[in-house]
């Protein structure tokens, strides 16, 4: 079963840090991919840039409305994702809980819809 | 302070009351149902008149009452009220002279009878016997709560419906019963010892060792109950050395034993002598030993890692597990050097150990001895990367970069 992890902090918490402080997150990380890589369970992931980089897209009535981003006033922002796979809910919370983003944010683990055909 | 006589009453009976219920109307759900709503009546009630002078009596007949008016209701079990009724009435009777029968070791039993999940029977036990409500056991065990709630429901319309019995085993069938009992306790000792990695506090520890204390008094010759407490008790004693002020974790060998709690692990010896005393071994006695061995070293100094090694050969010929394994491996690194432990590592089968932190945690500090700076480096990165607990990868990353090398 693939699941997503989607990781929710306060931006500021990487962005706002001190290089030093940077370089530990990004080593939590990087060992964090290790041992998804070690457990065979890594399908994909990636770091995202701040949101205030991004850009949100809507088709109203066939007219074009693109804005900056950042897009709402929220603590916490999408700062990445993980997909893994993994037998079942259980383990991928067990995933969740070792990925260092739980510990000042949260991680929200949703299944990934099996389309049978 | 009405609500806390309610809080008390409910912290030292709840178990109890359920239990007698239960074990009388074989049906978990219904006597969980009816002594919660008693226990709201009470909260109501006592604010008004003050708590009765025993409150026990009180709950267990706002709960009988509360199971009768439902048998009422539901006429297909008009039968059943008969029964309800006779309950009642010893209950009543029970009540007023005396103390109230404990049959918690009943609860335990079923909750770890071999027809339930092995997953579910420890959050069972902590939910009927301690009443610790279905969302803080789900989050104890990293599990939604909506399944974990499922599940529960599950384990107890089995009980009700498979017509499972609320007895204590026979003298025959009592040993592998009895250990189905100690791995739940232990399963919420171990569960709770990760949880207090946590800044919020003390996770199901103390409730295990609860459990594990009750089920010592209530089948005093079980000589593995007491290994199990012993167990647990050690460990819990180093609770308070295992992080600095700063918060940072400890390991064993550099802890401060004068940090330790005396008292439990005095309490800790004196479980593991008494179960000696039985004349039969076991998996808990064995790990008590270990930990006794290493608390031992610890106070005196002296260094006894043959000592260890030994016993772990002897628990693996019991209880083989790879957690017993990975331990045996650290305890010979010491004995015999790293290359001997890292040997040990190396048999053991890649599948088993991919996702096991404490097995990369070992294989890094040996290769680092070693000096296999880039393969330790490695290995650190993977158990940094397995653990859930900041201090504990704040503390492999210093040992890490100590290392030196590598990427800046």
């Amino acid at each position: 079963m693939k699941y997503g992890l989607f990781l929710y902090e306060d931006e500021a918490n990487f962005f706002g840090a001190s290089e030093a402080r940077q370089g530990e997150i990004i080593a939590a990380y990087m060992a964090y991919g290790e041992a998804l890589n070690a457990a065979g369970v890594f399908v994909a992931g990636e770091a995202l840039e701040p949101s205030k980089t991004g850009a949100l897209v809507r088709m109203q009535g066939g007219v074009r409305d693109v804005q900056d981003g950042p897009f709402a006033d929220v603590k916490e922002q999408l700062g990445g994702f993980y997909v893994i796979d993994v037998p079942d809910l259980d383990t991928a919370l067990d995933w969740a809980a070792k990925c260092p983003a739980a510990e000042h944010g949260e991680v929200e683990v949703r299944p990934a819809v099996v389309f049978d055909n | 302070m009405p609500a806390r006589a309610a809080e008390e009453a409910a912290r030292g009976s709840y178990g109890r009351l359920l239990a007698y219920l239960a074990a009388r109307t074989r049906d978990m759900a219904a006597a969980e149902d009816a002594l919660a709503d008693a226990f709201a009546k009470a909260l109501e009630s006592w604010e008004k008149t003050g708590a009765p002078d025993n409150p026990e009596a009180w709950l267990l007949t706002a709960a009988r009452r509360r199971l009768i008016d439902n048998a009422r209701r539901n006429e297909t079990r008009a039968k059943g009220e008969e029964h309800l009724k006779m309950i009642a009435e010893e209950a009543a009777e029970r009540t007023q002279d005396g103390p109230f029968p404990d049959e918690r070791l009943k609860l335990m039993f079923i909750c770890a009878h071999p027809a339930i999940d092995a997953a579910v029977r420890t959050p069972l036990m902590l939910q009927t016997v301690l009443g610790l409500d279905a969302k803080r056991i789900a989050s104890a065990f990293l599990v939604a709560p909506a399944a974990m709630g499922q599940r529960l429901v599950r384990a107890k319309t089995k009980i009700r419906d498979a017509r499972i019995g609320f007895d204590v085993p026979e003298t025959e069938d009592l040993p592998p019963r009895l250990s189905a009992v100690l791995d739940a306790i232990y399963a919420a000792y171990t569960t709770g010892w990760d949880a207090l990695a946590g800044e919020d506090g003390k996770g199901l520890a103390e409730e295990a060792i609860y459990l594990a204390r009750l089920l010592t008094r209530l089948l005093p010759d079980a000589a593995e109950a007491l290994g199990l407490l012993s167990l647990m008790l050690y460990a819990e004693a180093r609770a308070p050395a295992r992080r600095n002020a700063d918060g940072d974790y400890v390991p064993l060998e550099a802890q401060n034993a004068a940090l330790w709690n005396g008292a439990m692990v005095r309490e800790a010896e004196a479980a593991l002598v008494r179960a000696s005393e039985r004349g039969q071994t076991g998996r808990y006695q064995l790990e008590a030993a270990i930990q006794s061995a290493h608390a031992l070293r610890r106070l005196t100094g002296k260094r006894n890692w043959d000592d260890v090694v030994k016993l772990y050969d002897v628990l693996l010929m019991v209880s083989p597990s790879v957690g017993a394994k990975v331990g045996r491996a650290a305890a010979l690194a010491e004995a015999k050097g790293a290359s001997a432990g890292l040997a040990a590592l190396d048999d053991l089968p890649d599948k088993t150990v991919a996702a096991y932190q404490p097995y990369w945690a070992a294989r890094a500090h040996m290769l680092s001895q070693l000096d296999k700076k880039d393969a330790a480096r490695e290995a650190y990165d993977i158990a940094i990367g397995l653990n859930e607990d900041d201090a504990v990868r704040r503390f492999l990353r210093g040992r890490q970069s100590a290392l030196g090398g590598g990427e800046p």
